[in-house]
C-alpha cells in the first residue's frame, strides 16, 4: 500500500516536472504526399525530400508530420483535416496531385492554414479568390510553360497543333491555357483529344490527331502516361514535331519512350539540364545542393517533383521568422502572419527559379523558371 | 473515317478484346468452380508484365520472395491443421517440394544472366514464378471459407486486390514498364502495317481458348472441374475434392493472367495499379455472359475491346463512360430474358 502511494506520488511529481519544463518553441508543418497509388511516381520523391527540409528555422525547431494520401482526393481531405485538428499544424506542404490539392483548398481557408501546393495545375491559385488566398504554389504556372512552348512554335513556324491531354484537371487546365495562348499567336488547334491515365491504348485518339494533320502535337500529362500518345503516334507514322509539358520531365520519360521520343521539345525546370546552365543563374547552386543532398541520402537523382517540396521548405524558411514576430507558433495569429509573409516573398532563389509573390500571383515564377529542353540521343539537352 | 482507320481501330480493339476475353474466361472459370469473383486477376497481368520488365532491365526479381512467403505460410497452415487433427508435426513430400521450389527458383534467377536470355525463356521463368501464386492464394485466403456466401468471398477478393496492389508498389516501384516485343515484323494488309505483336496476342488468345476447350471436353480433370461448376455437392459425392478443384481453377487463372501480362507488356506501359481496369473490362465481358456462358463472355469481352477502340476515336473524353454504361442495358436485357436459378444462399 505504502509502495503504491509513494509510486503514485512519484508519478505525479515527475509528471508535474515534465509539464513545468520550458517547452521548446516548435513549428509544426504537415506534409501530404501521394507516396502510394497512381501518382506515386510524383509523391515518392516528394516524401523523400521531407528529410532534406530545414529542421531549424531561426531559434524555432521544425517538426514535420508526413502523411500519405494514396493518390485519393478523399484521403487527402481526411489527412488535411487530421493535420489541422489533431496535430494543429502551422502550414501544410502538399498534396501531390492536382485534384487532391483542389479538394483541400476550402479547408485550408476555413482553418486559416497556409498551404504550399507542389502541384502542376495553375487552377489552385488562379483565378485568385478569397479561399485561394491561403494557397501558394511552388511550381511554374501552366501558362508560363505554355508561353515558352508557344513562342517556340511561332519561331519554328508551327501553324497547326493537335492537343492530347489527360482527362483530369491537369489536362483540362492545359487545354484551356494552351488554346487561349495559341489563338493569340495565330496558331490553330486542329484537334483536341483526351485519354485516361490507365489507358493501355490510345490508338483511337492518335488516329483522330493524325487525320487532322497538324504541324505539331502537344501532349499534356504528368509522369509516365505522357509517353503513350507519343509512341503510338510515332508507330502510326506521324512525322511532325512533338511538344510535351513539364509533367513529362522525368527520367522515366526517356526510359519508356526510348528512340521514339527523340527530338521532343518541352519547357521545364532547369534541373534537368543543370550542367548546361550558366553559373550566373542563381538557381543553379540551390538546385545543385538539393540534388547532391538527395543523392547522398537515397543514391538516386530526385525528380523535379521533389524539388517543388524542397522549394516549399525554402519559402517557409524565409517566412517563418517574419511570422514569429506576430505570434507564437500554433496560434491563428502566427498562421495568418505566415500567410502574409509568404505572400510578400521577394527575390527568393529556389531550385527552379526565383520567387516573387504578390497578392495576385501565388506562384511567383517569371520566365527564369523554365528552360526549353529537347531529347537528343536519349538525354535531355537544352535548346539554345 | 475510312477503311484504313477502321482497320487500325479494329486491330487495336481486337488486341485489347483478346486480352479481355482471356480474363473474362478465367474469371468465369474461377467463379463457376469456387464462386469467388476473382478481382485480383488484373494483378497477375501486371505482375507478369513487370516481372518480365525487371528481368530485361537487369533489376532483381524480388517478386520471388512473395512466392516464398506465400509458400511458407501455406505449408505452415497445412502442418498446423494436421497437428490439430493428429497431434503430431509432420511434413509431407508435397510440403517439402512447395517450400524448396521458390528458393531453388530464386537461386536459378540469381545464377542466370536474365537480361541476355531469349524472350521465351524469360517468359517461362516469369510463369514459373507467378503461376504457383494462384494455388497458394486459394489455399491461404479462400480454402477455409469455401462455403461462405458469394458476398463474403467477394469482400475477401477486394481486400486481396488492395493488398496485392500495395505489394506491387513495394515490389516493383511506381515506375511504369514496357518490354521488348516478341516479334517485330510489320505485316502489310490493305496499305496498313499491322503490329505483329498484336497479331501474336490474338493468336495466343485463340490458342488458349482452344486449349481450355480441349481441357474441359477431353480430360478427366477438365470434366471434374466442369462437374464441380455444374453441381458442387453432387461432384463432392462423386469423390471430386473441392480443394483440388479450387486450386486447379486458381492455377489456370494465374496462368492466363500472367501470360496475358507477358504478351501485352511490349504494347503498352503498365503500372503496378493498371491491373484493376483491365480485369474490370474482363468482368464486363463475363457479366455479358451472365457469369455462366463461356462463348458469350468471350464475345462480350471482344465487343468491349472494339467499342473501347471506336469510342476512343469518336469521343475520347467519354470512353470509359461509354464502355461501362454498356453494362446496364445488357444486364437489363439478361434479367428480363433469363430466369435465374439460385443454387444456394
Amino acid at each position: 500500500m505504502w509502495l503504491n502511494k509513494s509510486l503514485a506520488a512519484m508519478t505525479l511529481l515527475v509528471g508535474g516536472a515534465i509539464c513545468a519544463l520550458p517547452v521548446w518553441a516548435q513549428v509544426k508543418i504537415g506534409v501530404i504526399s501521394s507516396s502510394s497509388g497512381p501518382t506515386a511516381l510524383v509523391g515518392i520523391p516528394q516524401k523523400n525530400t521531407v528529410a532534406l527540409l530545414p529542421k531549424k528555422i531561426g531559434d524555432l525547431s521544425v517538426d514535420y508530420i508526413s502523411l500519405d494520401d494514396a493518390s485519393d482526393p478523399t484521403a487527402s481531405v481526411t489527412a488535411f483535416k487530421k493535420l489541422i485538428a489533431e496535430d494543429k499544424v502551422d502550414a501544410v506542404i502538399g498534396p501531390s496531385g492536382s485534384p487532391n490539392s483542389i479538394g483541400v483548398i476550402q479547408f485550408a481557408a476555413e482553418s486559416g492554414t497556409p498551404m504550399l501546393a507542389p502541384v502542376g495545375t495553375a487552377a489552385v491559385v488562379l483565378p485568385m479568390t478569397e479561399q485561394k488566398k491561403w494557397v501558394f504554389k511552388t511550381t511554374q504556372n501552366d501558362d508560363l510553360i505554355a508561353r515558352a512552348l508557344v513562342e517556340h512554335m511561332v519561331k519554328t513556324n508551327v501553324k497547326t497543333v493537335g492537343f492530347i491531354g489527360l482527362n483530369d484537371p491537369y489536362g483540362e487546365n492545359w487545354s484551356r491555357v494552351f488554346s487561349a495562348l495559341a489563338k493569340d499567336h495565330g496558331i490553330q488547334v486542329t484537334a483536341s483529344e483526351r485519354y485516361q491515365r490507365a489507358d493501355s491504348s490510345v490508338t483511337g485518339q492518335a488516329l483522330k490527331l493524325l487525320a487532322a494533320k497538324p504541324d505539331a502535337i502537344l501532349v499534356a500529362a504528368p509522369g509516365g502516361p505522357s509517353v503513350l500518345p507519343e509512341t503510338t503516334l510515332y508507330d502510326l507514322g506521324y512525322k511532325g514535331k512533338f511538344y510535351q509539358t513539364h509533367g513529362a520531365a522525368l527520367p522515366d520519360f526517356l526510359k519508356l519512350g526510348g528512340k521514339k521520343v527523340e527530338g521532343t521539345i518541352l519547357a521545364a525546370s532547369l534541373m534537368l539540364v543543370l550542367p548546361e546552365i550558366p553559373e550566373s543563374n542563381r538557381s543553379k547552386k540551390v538546385a545543385g545542393d538539393y540534388i547532391d543532398a538527395y543523392q547522398k541520402l537515397y543514391g538516386v537523382k530526385p525528380a523535379t517533383f521533389g524539388a517543388n517540396v524542397y522549394d516549399a521548405g525554402l519559402l517557409l524558411q524565409r517566412a517563418v521568422p517574419l511570422a514569429e514576430q506576430a505570434g507564437k507558433p500554433g496560434t491563428p495569429a502566427f498562421r495568418s502572419a505566415l500567410r502574409d509573409a509568404l505572400e510578400s516573398t521577394h527575390d527568393l532563389v529556389g531550385t527552379q527559379g526565383v520567387f516573387n509573390m504578390t497578392a495576385a500571383d501565388h506562384s511567383g515564377f517569371d520566365e527564369r523558371g523554365c528552360v526549353l529542353i529537347t531529347v537528343k540521343d536519349g538525354n535531355w539537352v537544352r535548346i539554345k | 473515317m475510312n477503311a484504313q482507320i477502321v482497320l487500325i481501330l479494329g486491330q487495336d480493339g481486337m488486341t485489347n478484346g483478346a486480352i479481355y476475353a482471356l480474363l473474362a474466361l478465367s474469371i468465369l472459370l474461377v467463379f463457376s468452380i469456387t464462386r469467388v469473383l476473382f478481382i485480383p486477376q488484373g494483378e497477375f497481368v501486371v505482375f507478369g508484365a513487370l516481372t518480365m520488365a525487371a528481368m530485361q532491365t537487369g533489376k532483381p526479381v524480388r517478386v520471388i520472395w512473395l512466392l516464398a512467403a506465400f509458400a511458407l505460410v501455406a505449408v505452415l497452415a497445412d502442418v498446423w491443421i494436421r497437428y490439430r487433427r493428429h497431434g503430431r508435426v509432420r511434413f509431407t513430400a508435397g510440403d517439402v517440394c512447395a517450400l524448396l521450389y521458390p528458393f531453388a527458383l530464386a537461386l536459378l534467377l540469381r545464377v542466370l544472366p536474365l537480361a541476355q536470355l531469349p524472350i521465351a525463356v524469360q517468359a517461362l521463368l516469369t510463369l514459373a514464378i507467378l503461376v504457383p501464386l494462384g494455388p497458394h492464394i486459394y489455399r491461404l485466403f479462400y480454402q477455409r471459407i469455401a462455403e461462405a456466401s458469394v458476398l463474403m468471398l467477394m469482400i475477401v477478393s477486394i481486400a486481396l486486390h488492395m493488398a496485392l496492389v500495395g505489394l506491387g508498389l513495394f515490389i516493383f516501384g511506381p515506375e511504369g514498364a514496357r518490354t521488348t516485343p516478341f516479334v517485330d515484323y510489320p505485316v502489310q494488309v490493305g496499305g496498313v502495317s499491322l503490329n505483329s505483336q498484336a497479331l501474336l496476342i490474338v493468336a495466343i488468345a485463340v490458342l488458349l481458348i482452344v486449349a481450355m476447350h480441349q481441357l474441359f471436353e477431353r480430360t478427366v480433370y477438365g470434366k471434374a472441374l466442369r462437374a464441380v461448376a455444374f453441381n458442387r455437392l453432387g461432384a463432392r459425392l462423386m469423390g471430386i475434392s473441392p480443394v483440388l478443384t479450387g486450386k486447379a481453377a486458381f492455377f489456370v487463372a494465374a496462368l492466363i493472367g500472367t501470360l496475358s501480362g507477358i504478351v501485352i507488356a511490349p504494347l503498352t506501359t503498365l503500372y503496378f495499379d493498371s491491373g484493376f481496369l483491365i480485369s474490370l473490362k474482363g468482368f464486363v465481358g463475363a457479366m455479358i455472359g451472365g457469369l455462366v456462358s463461356y462463348p458469350i463472355a468471350a464475345a462480350g469481352a471482344v465487343a468491349v475491346g472494339l467499342i473501347e477502340a471506336f469510342a476512343a476515336f469518336w469521343a475520347s473524353p467519354y470512353k470509359e463512360i461509354i464502355v461501362f454504361t454498356l453494362v446496364i442495358p445488357v444486364l437489363l436485357w439478361r434479367s428480363v430474358t433469363s430466369h435465374h436459378l439460385e443454387e444456394e444462399e
